[in-house]
Parts: C-alpha cells; sequence; structure tokens
C-alpha cells in the first residue's frame, strides 16, 4: 500500500514536472551564436568579419613560400621540389581557384547585415562597405585566373523542388567582372575611413589601390589581348575588346593619382634607413608607422597566426632550426638589376677576352647596382642577423681544377699544405644538396630579422603586404605611359627608382614597355606580381616558350620584356688558391647551370586562363571551357 | 572458444578474399590506336605536347580521356568498348581539323568494339619533307623541303625554323643539347631550307646525336617537325 502512494506521488511529481516543458525544452543553446545575438552587436559582427577577412585570397603570400618564387625567378632547393625544374610545363589547372561558398558566405553577411536594425548607420555602411570589398577582391582573384565567372551578388537559395536548374548561372564576360570591381569601389568609397594607420582593414586607400591595379589589369588585357588571338572566347567570357583600353586606363590613372595625391591618407614612399638596401627590406618587416603599406595581412606573435616564412628561407648555417634556404633567386632575376647608370649588363664575370675577372671582395661584383637587389635578395657575403652568409663554391687553382666538397663547410686538406681546412660555404652552394644556396643566392625579402623567427616554436609576425604605395606609382606610370604622356609616367617612375638608388631620372622618351615591366620585375620580385604581369600583357608564352637557356643565351637582351626564362641559373663564386700569384684569395664567380634543372617551362595558350573542372561544368552546362583546353 | 574464434578469423578471411574479385570491374581491353595523317604522311610533333579528346556520352558526369601524340604521330589507347565522340580541342597541333560537315563540325564519332586502328587526317599549315642530315666535324648539317599546305584565307606566315639536336631520341625546343634558328622572313626558298648546328661537348661521352627540324608557325603554339634521326659522327 505505501509503494503505491509511492509511485503516485512519483506520477504527480512527473506531471508537475512536465507542465514547465516549453521553458525546459526552448532554451538559447550554448555552443552557437543565433542570428538575433550576432547582429546586434557591433563586435560580434566583427568577428564574422574578421572570419570573412581571413579566408581572403592570395596568389603569392608568406603562407606557402613556392607561390612567391616560381617562373624561374628562383631555384627552389628542397629535395621534394626538384620535379618543378625537370617537367616542361604547367597543368592547365593550375592555379585555378572556384569557391563560390566563400562568396555566398560574404552574400549572406551583406543581406544579414542590411537587415540588422540594432546598429547605427555609420557602423553598419562600415561593414557593409568591408564586405563589398572583401567580394570584389575576391571576383579580381577570379577574374584574374579564369577570367569572366558567375557574378553572383545575392545568396542563392533552392527550392527543393527537385529541379536545381534555375540556380544556374552563364560566366559573364571578362570586362564585366573588371567594371563590377570597379564599380563596387565607386560605390563604397565614400563609406570607409581615411586612415593611412590602419592596415589590415579595408579603407579608402585600399578600395583605391584595387581599383587601380584591377583597372589597369583589364586595360591591359584589352591592349595587348589581340597578340594572342587565340586566348579569347567569342562570346567575350576571355578577352577584352580593345577599344575599351583607354577607359580602363584612365580609371587606373585617376585611382592612383587619388592615392599620391594623398585624398586617402597620408601614404608615401618609404624612407627611413641611410643604407637604400636595407630601407628597401625593411619595408616588409617594419611595422611601425610604415608609411608605404597600404592593405596588408597581419600575424601576431603568440596569437596562433604567425607563418614560418622566415623557417622556410632563412639561411641555412646558423639558422635557429636545421632548415631554411628554400628560395634561391635565380641569376636570371639578379641580373636584371640595373647598374646605377640607368644602364642594364650581365655581371662581369669575364674580361671581353673571355678570362675571369678577379674580385678582392666577395661583393665587389654586384657593387654600383639598383640597391633593390640587396635588398630583394641575400647576396654572397652579405649578412643576415648578425652573421655572415657563407656562399662560395670551392677553390680554384692555378691550373684552373676545383678543390670542393660534397657537404656543406666541408674540409680538405690544398695541395701545399698539411693541415685541412674549409673548401665550400656552409652556406654551399652544393649541386643537389638541399637547403643550401645552390643557385648562389638566398632570398632576403620578407625575412624577419627579430631573433626567434627562425623557429618554429615561435615563428613570425611579418606581414604579408598586398598593396602599397609604390605598386600605385608603377600603376599610375604604367596606365599614364599607355594613355600617350610619357612625361607624367617618367615623373613616376622616377620617385620609385630614386629611392632604389637610381638617381639619374629617366626622360620620358626613355620610358618604354620594356622599361616598365622591368620596374616592376624589379621593385615588386617575390610579392606575386610577375606572375599576372606576364599574363595581362600577354607575354608569358614568349617568356616561357620551351625552349633551353644556353649561358650565351642568358646574358642577352637582359632589357628585354619577352626574353627567355624557363630555367633559372646560378652563379657560383671560386675562391683562388694561387701562393705565387697576386690573384691568391681574390674571387672568380661562374655561371652554372644546376645538374637539377633539365625541364624548360612552357607556358601554353591554354594556360592564360586556368581550366574550369568537369564537376563545376557537369553541374552547370551554362559554363563554357576556356580556351585551348 | 578458441576454435569457434579461430574460425570466426578463417570465415572473415574467406569474405575479404572472396571480396577482392567480387567487386572488380574488367580491365578495359580495346585497342584503339593509329597515326595523325595529312594524306597519309604522319604529322611528326613535339612527344606529349599534343592530344586529342576522347568523350563518351551517355553517362552522368562527363570527364575527358586525353590521348597524346608521340612524336611521330602515333597515338594509342586502352579503352572500354563503346561509343566515344572524338575531337581536338581548339588551338591544338600544328594543323587544322577536317571539318566533316557542318552538324558535326570536326567531331569524329567512333563506335568502338574491339581493337581498331584509325589513321585521323587533317590539314597541317605545313608540311617538312625531304629533311636530310649530315655530320660534319663536330656539326650536324640539315636540309629540308617546306610545303605549304594551307594557302586560303587561314594560312599563316613562319615564324622560324629550327634545328634541334639531343642526346636522346626526344627532340624539341624543351628537349635538346643545341639549336639553331632561321627566322621565317629570312627563308628565301622554301624547297630547300638549310641549317647547320654545332654539336657540343657532351659528358658523359657518345659518339651520336638525334637531330631533327621544326617550323614554328606565327601564332600556332605547336611546332611541326621532320622525323628524328639519328646521327653516328665519330
Amino acid at each position: 500500500m505505501k509503494k503505491i502512494l509511492l509511485i503516485k506521488l512519483l506520477v504527480l511529481l512527473a506531471i508537475s514536472w512536465g507542465c514547465n516543458d516549453d521553458e525546459f525544452l526552448d532554451r538559447q543553446p550554448t555552443n552557437i551564436l543565433t542570428n538575433e545575438v550576432i547582429w546586434s552587436n557591433p563586435e560580434q559582427i566583427l568577428s564574422v568579419l574578421g572570419d570573412l577577412y581571413n579566408r581572403y585570397n592570395d596568389y603569392s603570400t608568406v603562407k606557402s613560400w613556392t607561390s612567391t618564387a616560381d617562373f624561374n625567378e628562383a631555384f627552389w632547393s628542397e629535395a621534394g621540389q626538384y620535379g618543378n625544374f625537370q617537367n616542361n610545363g604547367y597543368d592547365y589547372g593550375a592555379w585555378g581557384i572556384w569557391d563560390y561558398g566563400y562568396i555566398r558566405d560574404i552574400n549572406l553577411f551583406i543581406q544579414k547585415c542590411t537587415a540588422a536594425d540594432k546598429l547605427d548607420v555609420a557602423t553598419k555602411d562600415r561593414f557593409l562597405a568591408e564586405a563589398r570589398f572583401l567580394r570584389a577582391a575576391y571576383y579580381f582573384e577570379l577574374v584574374k585566373r579564369m577570367g569572366g565567372v558567375p557574378l553572383i551578388t545575392e545568396p542563392l537559395t533552392y527550392d527543393f523542388s527537385g529541379d536545381p536548374s534555375y540556380l544556374r548561372n552563364p560566366r559573364a564576360k571578362e570586362s564585366e567582372v573588371y567594371d563590377f570591381i570597379i564599380k563596387e569601389v565607386d560605390e563604397i568609397k565614400a563609406k570607409l575611413p581615411v586612415d593611412a594607420a590602419e592596415k589590415s582593414r579595408a579603407t579608402l586607400g585600399a578600395v583605391l589601390a584595387m581599383q587601380s591595379r584591377a583597372a589597369l589589369y583589364a586595360g591591359s588585357i584589352a591592349k595587348y589581348g589581340s597578340t594572342t588571338p587565340s586566348v579569347i572566347l567569342q562570346g567575350g567570357e576571355v578577352g577584352i575588346p580593345a577599344n575599351l583600353a583607354t577607359g580602363y586606363y584612365t580609371k587606373a590613372l585617376s585611382a592612383a593619382k587619388e592615392i599620391i595625391e594623398g585624398k586617402a591618407g597620408a601614404y608615401a614612399l618609404y624612407n627611413k634607413k641611410p643604407d637604400l638596401s636595407e630601407n628597401f627590406s625593411s619595408i616588409f618587416y617594419d611595422k611601425a608607422n610604415n608609411p608605404e603599406a597600404i592593405f596588408v595581412e597581419d600575424f601576431k606573435l603568440q596569437s596562433g597566426k604567425v607563418h614560418g616564412f622566415t623557417i622556410a628561407n632563412q639561411p641555412r648555417y646558423g639558422a635557429e632550426e636545421e632548415e631554411g634556404g628554400r628560395i634561391n633567386p635565380s641569376l636570371n632575376l639578379v641580373q636584371s638589376f640595373e647598374k646605377l647608370d640607368n644602364t642594364f649588363a650581365p655581371l662581369e664575370t669575364n674580361t671581353s677576352s673571355g678570362a675571369y675577372n678577379y674580385y678582392t671582395n666577395i661583393t665587389d661584383i654586384f657593387a654600383n647596382r639598383d640597391a633593390r637587389l640587396a635588398g630583394t635578395v641575400m647576396l654572397p657575403g652579405t649578412r643576415f642577423k648578425g652573421r655572415t652568409v657563407d656562399i662560395w663554391a670551392g677553390f680554384q687553382l692555378a691550373n684552373g681544377s676545383i678543390i670542393s666538397g660534397d657537404d656543406r663547410g666541408a674540409q680538405k686538406t690544398l695541395p701545399g699544405k698539411t693541415t685541412r681546412e674549409q673548401v665550400v660555404g656552409f652556406d654551399g652552394p652544393i649541386d643537389g644538396f638541399e637547403f643550401t644556396a645552390q643557385s648562389g643566392f638566398y632570398l632576403r625579402k620578407y625575412l624577419d630579422p627579430v631573433t626567434g623567427s627562425g623557429q618554429r616554436g615561435v615563428q613570425s609576425e611579418v606581414w604579408f603586404i598586398r598593396y602599397r604605395f609604390s605598386e600605385v606609382l608603377l600603376n599610375a606610370a604604367e596606365a599614364a605611359f599607355e594613355l600617350g604622356q610619357p612625361a607624367v609616367a617618367a615623373t613616376y617612375m622616377n620617385q620609385v627608382r630614386a629611392r632604389a638608388g637610381l638617381v639619374k631620372p629617366l626622360t620620358s622618351s626613355e620610358i618604354t614597355f620594356d622599361r616598365i615591366a622591368h620596374e616592376r620585375r624589379a621593385e615588386l620580385a617575390f610579392e606575386g606580381h610577375y606572375f599576372y604581369d606576364m599574363k595581362r600583357w600577354r607575354i608569358a608564352h614568349l617568356v616561357l616558350d620551351g625552349g633551353t637557356i644556353t649561358p650565351t643565351d642568358l646574358v642577352q637582351d637582359i632589357e628585354k620584356a619577352t626574353k627567355r626564362s624557363t630555367q633559372p641559373y646560378a652563379l657560383w663564386p671560386y675562391k683562388i688558391y694561387d701562393p705565387s700569384s697576386e690573384n691568391d684569395g681574390k674571387w672568380i664567380f661562374k655561371i652554372v647551370k644546376l645538374s637539377r634543372v633539365t625541364g624548360a617551362d612552357r607556358f601554353q595558350f591554354g594556360n592564360y586562363y586556368s581550366r574550369i573542372g568537369d564537376d563545376i561544368i557537369n553541374n552547370n552546362p551554362k559554363i563554357i571551357r576556356n580556351p585551348n583546353q | 572458444m578458441r576454435l569457434s574464434i579461430y574460425s570466426l578469423f578463417i570465415a572473415a578471411l574467406g569474405v575479404f578474399m572472396a571480396s577482392c574479385s567480387m567487386d572488380n570491374y574488367v580491365a578495359p581491353n580495346s585497342d584503339f590506336k593509329g597515326r595523325i595523317v595529312y594524306k597519309g604522311e604522319p604529322i611528326n610533333v613535339e612527344a606529349n605536347q599534343v592530344r586529342f579528346q576522347l568523350w563518351e556520352p551517355g553517362w552522368g558526369k562527363l570527364a575527358p580521356i586525353d590521348v597524346a601524340i608521340t612524336q611521330e604521330g602515333n597515338y594509342s589507347a586502352v579503352l572500354f568498348t563503346g561509343k566515344y565522340k572524338m575531337l581536338f580541342p581548339k588551338g591544338e597541333g600544328p594543323f587544322m581539323t577536317n571539318v566533316i560537315n557542318t552538324t558535326v563540325k570536326d567531331t569524329l564519332y567512333i563506335d568502338l568494339k574491339g581493337s581498331q586502328t584509325m589513321d585521323i587526317e587533317v590539314m597541317p599549315y605545313y608540311m617538312l619533307r625531304n629533311a636530310s642530315f649530315s655530320k660534319g666535324e663536330n656539326k650536324v648539317a640539315a636540309s629540308c623541303k617546306i610545303d605549304k599546305i594551307i594557302t586560303d584565307a587561314n594560312a599563316k606566315n613562319i615564324e622560324r625554323v629550327s634545328l634541334y639536336i639531343n642526346k636522346t631520341q626526344f627532340v624539341s625546343g624543351a628537349n635538346n643539347i643545341a639549336t639553331t634558328n632561321i627566322a621565317g622572313s629570312a627563308i628565301t626558298d622554301l624547297s630547300n631550307v638549310n641549317l647547320t648546328v654545332d654539336i657540343p661537348t657532351i659528358s658523359p661521352a657518345q659518339n651520336y646525336v638525334f637531330a631533327r627540324i621544326g617550323v614554328k608557325i606565327s601564332g600556332v603554339e605547336d611546332m611541326i617537325f621532320s622525323p628524328v634521326q639519328k646521327i653516328q659522327y665519330k
């Protein structure tokens, strides 16, 4: 009887508990944030936007060292990468991207932020402008790689009717995508802050810099597209009509001028250090009051957002970890830096009669050149983190024979001596020995001089600069040149050149296409521009034509933009050992083709625009293929 | 107990072994091969740089099978029996494809039942004929006749003629040890084009090289070549 009472009580208890079902079951989740929570709080919105910023797409970035140094501007001193110098071309799918998930997330952000009603107008406008900037930036990345793509500016919704074909959109014209980018910037620029100190969020400077670059790209595709008539699609998905070139160049020039004239904030060329090479490399690691950087991807130590670019590429000898030295800038690039009298010349390894030139100091052969050379490339005999890089290939004896070793800093006994001594640099170069300076050079640009940057447990917080002031000047120079204003072009170009120690100004008659192409290659080396520049000028298939290079070819026509560069070359310093001669202890240099370089790169017409995958075309048959694939 | 665990293992092994052959398809076994020809003469190209595509319609998702063409103009593919559409991607090869009629344009329909040999006729811009090579003192001399095949509105000029030599039988712009070029504008007589190239020091030494002549046509990516010839020079 007692038991029955107990059961009754329990049932009663259960029922009375159950009365609060609604409250019990309908709770706020603790593991996700709801739309109402996010869209009423600017700080929450900023973190959503932060995710979108983090997904910004860069072709070349410090997060992936190979992408910064492709196309034989460097040899890759890592055993697993040699295959890239042994093949003869690029896959049609290389460089392809198609992340419409990212575009959808941005479109959803814009839709929801527009609907949010608890924000003040200024904050909301800024968020919306930033999202539209990110979307335009991704469409810019898409159009550079794939040509015209479907322009989706609203989040697409499937109605579960069983037929998703209404969601299929055809590719827009290439020019329409560029027009979209330019128009978006015009519409959002008034809503963004004018603040040169803000580097990692969109500012007026950042969007104008993007507009200037995009308009310049579109202009050059319009102008130079006619030289490769087979890289055109009839519907305009690839290729821009030539009559649009002037309009695009005008826009590129006016956007650049707004920045140059200070309307977007106090941007200027970085000029803080007396040593011009040190000054140039500081642009990339000096994050304090840097007036040159316009828009960057920033990193921060101990925050989880750091990168290992310095670990991958630091000089190997004495490095903080047992690795480094991967990017070895090629002689092709090194010799293209001008002499201080504005002329181009190969490095003088030999006299006109063919004998070696003897140099007292190992750095002498690089004297009187563009200061950007030593700012971009770590030359033999220069210093990093207080240590001189030890790059030399061996001893050359009086009879011309070589004594060298096959290990870093190997020791041997020289003839006439009794003790063993070092016969090759601790940084190489040793042919086929990974992480040594196999080309005779290491990279300097973007290397972080701070102690600890080369440790895997610490890494580096050096930023990656997406837009900087000197590129804006060069954009303006190129646009002005193409618009028939060489004097204006010379003014802008000379500013960039003077900062590099090339103080003798170029006259307007000296401004040519080759000059402009060279200036961009030298100033913007290893920043991801070289690839897109070659593509938009339609010279990639000439520079990378699949033919091999002989040492004789290498040193000719250095000033030409279309000079073949299908294989990276090396320059090896040797020390003379000849106690009876006045040349004892001096340096000679030899041009070397590394044994790992056996292929010659061929950039085909089908490489100008990356392949759109068959899976994408199967899902959306309205997408047409890129030409020549 | 122990016995039953063993027997379980054995039973499992039996299942796994059996499934190995159960879910495998029969391998493709139809040989499809032939040559790319102009009126029966094979078109010599650079190895692995010219290809055509085979599409097999009727399946849900489409993806082409790429078939590469060898230096001598041969191709071969091992395929499943079926109906295929064959076409050259636009701009591929130093030739134009023959238009069959206005509906199918240049697409060939192939009904593959068992092995099949087929020569594919194309219209090259130029043909290299009568190539002859002779050895000299550390040099190779070559001559050939270049015939312009396409002479209508689609005709294209010669950008350059190149003589390549290599250590191995693969000879092209990408694979060579020495090259000589003549610009198209410098050629006066197409029926007698002469080139000479010096043989560089080869390490390790060998007493032969392979040579061939190629024609680069303006605005066309792939070159057309003469057949490769081995030259014994010592």
